[in-house]
């Protein structure tokens, strides 16, 4: 089957979009939410059950502790206190474990094992996945419902020492706080002598319920030198008398009759055996978790201690405290600490855990009822009613306590049941899914670069063997192959996995698809492999001649494209892909300017008589023209990378983004405060005056009034906002929503795009007219900077300006005279694109993205329109620079009639290669230590990016196609004049 | 003819190289608090210094420089205040260039000035030195295949080296590892000078390996 290459390139990254959606599938799992938005509160508490009677009180048993003090301390391991070192290390901490009072267990963390997630894990008690981190954007605080939260409402007052990720996540919570940074890992006394300082007195006073302590040393420690360095064994004597400070201040304080306290030493995470944290190892997540309190029968002698999940901790608390335990927790609360207290209490707190959990459950599954945790519940909760009956009649025999202990029994297995359910869909990454969409992406793009040669050839056109692939004994066999490794798959996992919950059909058309993929690839491969070289000489990237000789432009050209890819392997870079882009940017700048030197200093002048001097050399293919113009024209040609230069040099200024640079002043910043209003006024009126400029020229005189209205429209829009004067404005009028003036620039827009369509589809019809279909595509074109004008704040205004100034030059000057082929130019293009996305002011974090765009023109937030507006000005560098290659090529259509098909070939290869990379890349570092703050982000931008690009080469195949089209009804009008020629 | 030039070549490029490395130990022995890091401008004034010295008296020597004997002391004299003044334009064109890269306009100028002094040195005034301030000659040598003769081949590397080396030597800016070398404009500096080592090592060798193929018009 013969494909055009535009053809072949949308259906790649078509495909590759699909892929791409798979693997974000299984990499960021569906969060757990309760339907309900709000928080739990005690008096949604279920009554108490009770058969055959109105339903019970609902009132909670007598808190457990009045109060806890949480000793937190960062990265601290299970062998650090129950290890064969515990008792050299904390002595008093392995006294109290094993002679003390207390319950010591091991606390399972999920990976990812690094701070944030792990606080939010022990507040929340869920298993918190980054798609949270995307859902509450710009607010750094902890939204959900959590054990901080319940304990503020319910009065508790709370101090806070330690860590000051705390006070982000709760601001407003604690009575008292005092954050440390850490920041510098390096220092890791003063860290904690921070917190312990306000130990003493705090201690002494009676006026707080709740005490948290984060202690960051060890951890510091731990990244230095590891858990086997010198320091651990004083910072660990450092902790232990800590602890024992705090613990004889409680039993000092505890007053006859009162309620006990309890005292809570835990870690986050633990700590790999180089010292290092973030994933899934045994030492990494297993954490000690000592709970210490009178209230406890004392121990007599080492046990083992008993495994539970770090997320335990919080119902316990809860229920500990009083408080009802958060929504989306998905912990049981640990039976250990209810041990003392009587029957009745015991049930009902295991009850309300029950419930919680299976409101959860209920919520989060749709099949919830087959859950085998579910029915455990509801057999043990009707067996607690008869129960409670039988109680509150009075009946105190052995068999009631006996069947008390039963029910008991059955509600631990029903919490296992449930929350082992739970937490089966959470945290953890769905490797299957991942791969799948994984190997999809990477089938594609191996088709892709084996296609090169063919799809950058004159024909601009690639044989795929589909129909013989079809047919062949191999892809039969691939399928059933793959059919089988999925049945097999889906029946051993254990987690929840999005690949095998499809249905059968679906499956079936991917693993037929992938066979015929891989098939494909094989015999392209193989058709390739003796010719290789040979094609290869005839690619127009690899070479600019005939031989295999690069010239300069061509090798930074790819260099750059490879480098770019590799790049996104660190995270620094990531972070600061701006810097990558500009730096490749402006080298590319630099070596056009070279190609433009070569061409007019030395070309002119023939071999050997460099002793000329420099004179306006006669250009003997025209030599009609004026010699004046040809000289203007080369200056201004040689003038154009300086320029360039200059504006990526003041746009670069103009908005500091990335992470390191991002708090520097910018210019951006300094148009936006108030009293430069004038400056940035003027500047937004110059820059529209001068889109309209250099837009109108290749417009119809309809579009050219619609854009003149549609700009107007622009800045009475942002003058309503109140962004910027207007002239005839009164004082005294308060600033709008803009709605209406937005509305008026949309009209424009519609009619911009109408006259464009309009001209395109009689270009179609007229096919004589090659004009018409230009100034189409121009037409619509200008629309869409008419749009972004209206959506880019009034400081980005200089952005779009500067854009459309570079491409009108570059056009003009560079990208015709010098001959650059499709395949330059569209790398060219691509590169100015990535760019201007960062010169707008994006970043590589999903907190830059602006949202407000969304609500220009609307008076209320519509989903459908304000998605697409945000992402539309959040990608209209790329966008803009597209479309403009689009109308470039097309109108470059007389030198080469398949730069169009050469063009979209080369987007679509540019954009899969770091997709690509980036999705592998991604999964090899699923455990890394930024895997959420740094690569996650990244890795939405790039698959929003991909399915923009997938969007615009298909734009350009109807280009394409109306372009081929035309060819053919010019063959007909041939064949059909043909025989009148006779 | 080509083995004698080729070792000329050599000689005169381990004397720069030498000269180099002197710049960088003898203040480390004279200077208390010396470091390539630490005190890294002066480091970068007593290299670039000590490479144009070194570039100077050898080219002299050599008479690789056109020979300016028939002319006066005035030409002679024209011709010094040409190189000087070429020198600082050159100086400037690189602190345009490093600004368009984006380093601070005002906030470091005298760093980014002192790296623009470096690349000079190490590239300008040798060009200075072989080709004399020529813009002509300059031309012709860097566009393609335009050397006339093995000192203009050696040119040609050197200065390709020396400014990939600096080119190279941004990219560990913006990681985030808080090394004293990653300081602006540290590791450009050193990327340069390394890039400008291998370019001497290289030039030889290439030519000498290149040397059958390699054809000058006239000589």
């Amino acid at each position: 089957m013969r494909v055009r290459s535009s053809v072949f390139a949308s259906f790649v990254l078509v495909f590759e979009v699909i892929g791409v959606a798979l693997f974000l599938r299984g990499f960021f799992p569906v969060p757990l939410k309760s339907s309900f938005s709000s928080n739990n509160k005690l008096s949604d508490l279920p009554a108490e059950p009770l058969t055959g009677s109105p339903p019970n009180s609902s009132r909670l048993p007598q808190p457990l502790f009045t109060r806890v003090v949480v000793m937190l301390v960062d990265a601290l391991r299970e062998d650090f206190v129950f290890g064969a070192n515990g008792r050299r290390y904390m002595p008093y901490t392995r006294h109290l474990v094993e002679r003390g009072s207390t319950h010591s267990f091991v606390a399972k963390a999920r990976p990812p094992t690094v701070t944030m997630p792990r606080i939010k894990a022990l507040t929340t008690g869920t298993i918190p996945g980054f798609i949270d981190v995307v859902m509450n954007l710009n607010s750094p605080a902890l939204l959900e419902d959590n054990l901080i939260w319940q304990a503020k409402t319910a009065g508790k007052k709370m101090v806070f020492y330690g860590d000051d990720t705390w006070v982000r996540l709760f601001p407003k919570h604690f009575m008292e706080y005092d954050g440390t940074t850490s920041f510098f890992v390096s220092d890791y006394t003063e860290v904690d002598n921070n917190v312990t300082r306000h130990l003493d007195s705090t201690l002494k006073r009676d006026d707080w319920d709740i005490l948290i302590l984060h202690y960051l040393g060890l951890d510091h420690i731990g990244h230095i030198s590891g858990p086997h360095s010198s320091l651990i064994q004083p910072k660990l004597l450092e902790m232990d008398d800590i602890l024992k400070k705090i613990h004889s201040a409680l039993i000092s304080k505890e007053a006859e009759g009162s309620l006990p306290y309890l005292l809570v030493l835990c870690g986050d995470h633990g700590m790999s055996e180089t010292g290092s944290h973030g994933g899934s190892s045994e030492p990494e997540v297993n954490t000690p978790l000592v709970l210490i309190s009178p209230a406890f029968k004392r121990k007599v002698g080492m046990e083992k201690p008993g495994v539970v999940e770090q997320v335990d901790l919080t119902p316990t608390l809860a229920l500990g405290l009083g408080l009802p335990i958060s929504q989306n927790s998905v912990g049981r609360v640990i039976p250990g600490v209810l041990e003392e207290t009587s029957l009745r209490d015991q049930l009902r707190f295991l009850h309300l855990n029950g419930h919680q959990l299976s409101c959860l459950l209920k919520d989060s599954t749709p099949d919830y009822e087959k859950e085998a945790g579910f029915e455990q519940f509801r057999v043990a909760e009707k067996a607690h009613g008869s129960w409670m009956k039988l109680f509150l009649e009075g009946n105190t025999s052995e068999v009631l306590n006996n069947m008390g202990k039963k029910v008991l029994k059955q509600y631990l297995e029903a919490l296992a049941g449930m929350s082992s359910a739970l937490s089966r869909q959470l945290g953890k990454y769905d490797m299957y899914s991942m791969v799948a969409g994984m190997v999809f992406v990477f089938q594609l793009l191996l088709v892709l670069l084996l296609a090169m040669p063919e799809a950058l050839s004159g024909e601009a056109a690639v044989d795929l063997p589909v129909l013989s692939v079809l047919l062949s004994l191999p892809f039969y066999l691939l399928c059933l192959l793959l059919a089988s490794v999925h049945v097999l798959v889906c029946t051993s996992a254990e987690s929840s996995c999005y690949f095998c919950s499809l249905s059968w059909g679906l499956v079936f058309a991917a693993v037929a698809f992938y066979s015929a993929m891989f098939c494909i690839l094989v015999s392209m491969a193989t058709r390739r492999l003796p010719l290789g070289p040979k094609i290869h000489g005839r690619s127009p990237v690899r070479s600019s001649g005939s031989e295999w000789s690069l010239s300069e432009l061509d090798a930074l050209l790819l260099a750059g494209t490879v480098g770019h890819t590799l790049s996104l392997a660190a995270s620094s870079f990531v972070e600061e892909e701006h810097q990558t882009w500009y730096f490749l940017l402006n080298t590319l700048c630099l070596a056009v300017f070279q190609d433009v030197c070569r061409k007019y200093f030395r070309e002119q002048r023939g071999p050997g008589d460099e002793d000329e001097p420099i004179l306006p050399s006669k250009d003997c293919h025209s030599p009609a023209h004026p010699k004046a113009e040809i000289y203007s024209e080369r200056w201004l040609a040689l003038a154009t990378p300086p320029f360039t230069l200059v504006c990526c040099r003041l746009l670069r200024s103009l908005n500091q983004t990335g992470v390191q640079w991002a708090h520097l002043p910018d210019v951006g910043h300094w148009l936006n405060s108030s009293e430069h209003r004038t400056v940035l006024s003027l500047l937004a009126a110059f820059c529209l005056v001068l889109i309209y400029l250099l837009v109108q020229r290749r417009c119809s005189w309809v579009s050219k009034v619609a854009l003149a209205l549609g700009l107007l429209g622009v800045y009475s829009y942002r003058a309503a906002v109140g962004n910027v004067l207007f002239p005839w404005q009164h004082s005294g009028r308060t600033t709008s929503k803009g709605t209406v003036e937005a509305r008026f620039v949309y009209v424009f827009i519609l009619g911009i795009l109408f006259t464009g369509t309009k001209d395109l589809l009689r270009s179609q019809i007229n096919t004589a007219n090659a004009k018409l279909k230009s100034r189409g595509l121009w037409e619509i074109y200008s629309g869409l900077v008419l749009l972004v004008s209206l959506l880019f704040r009034a400081h980005n205004l200089p952005v779009l300006c500067c854009c459309l100034l570079i491409q009108t030059l570059m056009a003009q000057f560079i990208w015709k005279k010098l001959h650059y082929d499709a395949a330059q130019t569209t790398i060219m293009h691509y590169w100015f694109g990535q760019a201007f996305f960062y010169f707008q002011g994006n970043s590589n974090n999903i907190a830059t993205v602006d949202i407000s765009v969304g609500f220009v023109g609307l008076e209320s937030y519509v989903e459908a329109p304000a998605v697409f507006l945000t992402a539309l000005s959040t990608y209209a560098g790329p966008l803009l620079w597209a479309c403009h290659l689009v109308c470039h090529l097309s109108s470059e259509r007389d030198r080469s009639p398949v730069a169009v098909g050469h063009g979209c070939y080369c987007l679509a290869l540019l954009r899969s290669v770091p997709a690509a990379a980036y999705i592998v890349l991604v999964t090899a570092l699923r455990y890394h230590l930024f895997i959420w703050s740094v690569f996650s982000p990244k890795l939405l931008y790039e698959s929003m990016h991909l399915l923009l690009t997938a969007g615009v080469c298909l734009f350009f195949n109807t280009m394409e196609q109306s372009h081929s089209s035309r060819f053919f009804s010019n063959c007909w009008t041939v064949i059909l004049v043909t025989p009148h020629l006779f | 003819m080509w083995d004698r030039e080729i070792r000329a070549m050599a000689a005169s490029h381990a004397v720069t190289a030498a000269a180099l490395f002197m710049a960088t130990v003898l203040p480390a022995a004279l200077v208390r608090g010396f470091s390539v890091y630490g005190t890294h401008l002066l480091w970068l004034y007593a290299a670039s210094g000590a490479v144009s010295a070194a570039s100077v008296a050898v080219y002299w020597l050599l008479g690789v420089t056109p020979s300016a004997k028939r002319h006066s002391v005035g030409y002679k004299l024209s011709r010094l205040f040409r190189s000087c003044l070429y020198f600082f334009l050159s100086c400037l064109f690189f602190h345009t260039v490093v600004v368009l890269y984006g380093a601070p306009l005002i906030e470091s100028a005298l760093e980014t000035f002192s790296l623009a002094v470096l690349l000079t040195s190490l590239t300008t005034l040798r060009c200075l030195c072989v080709l004399g301030p020529n813009v002509q000659a300059w031309i012709r040598v860097f566009s393609r295949h335009g050397a006339m003769s093995v000192w203009d081949t050696a040119l040609q590397i050197t200065v390709a080296c020396t400014l990939v080396g600096a080119w190279v030597g941004a990219f560990p800016i913006p990681l985030d590892w808080d090394r004293p070398w990653q300081v602006w404009p540290v590791s450009c500096s050193l990327g340069a000078t390394v890039g400008f080592l291998s370019g001497l090592v290289a030039a030889p060798a290439w030519i000498h390996y290149h040397r059958k193929q390699l054809t000058y018009k006239c000589k």
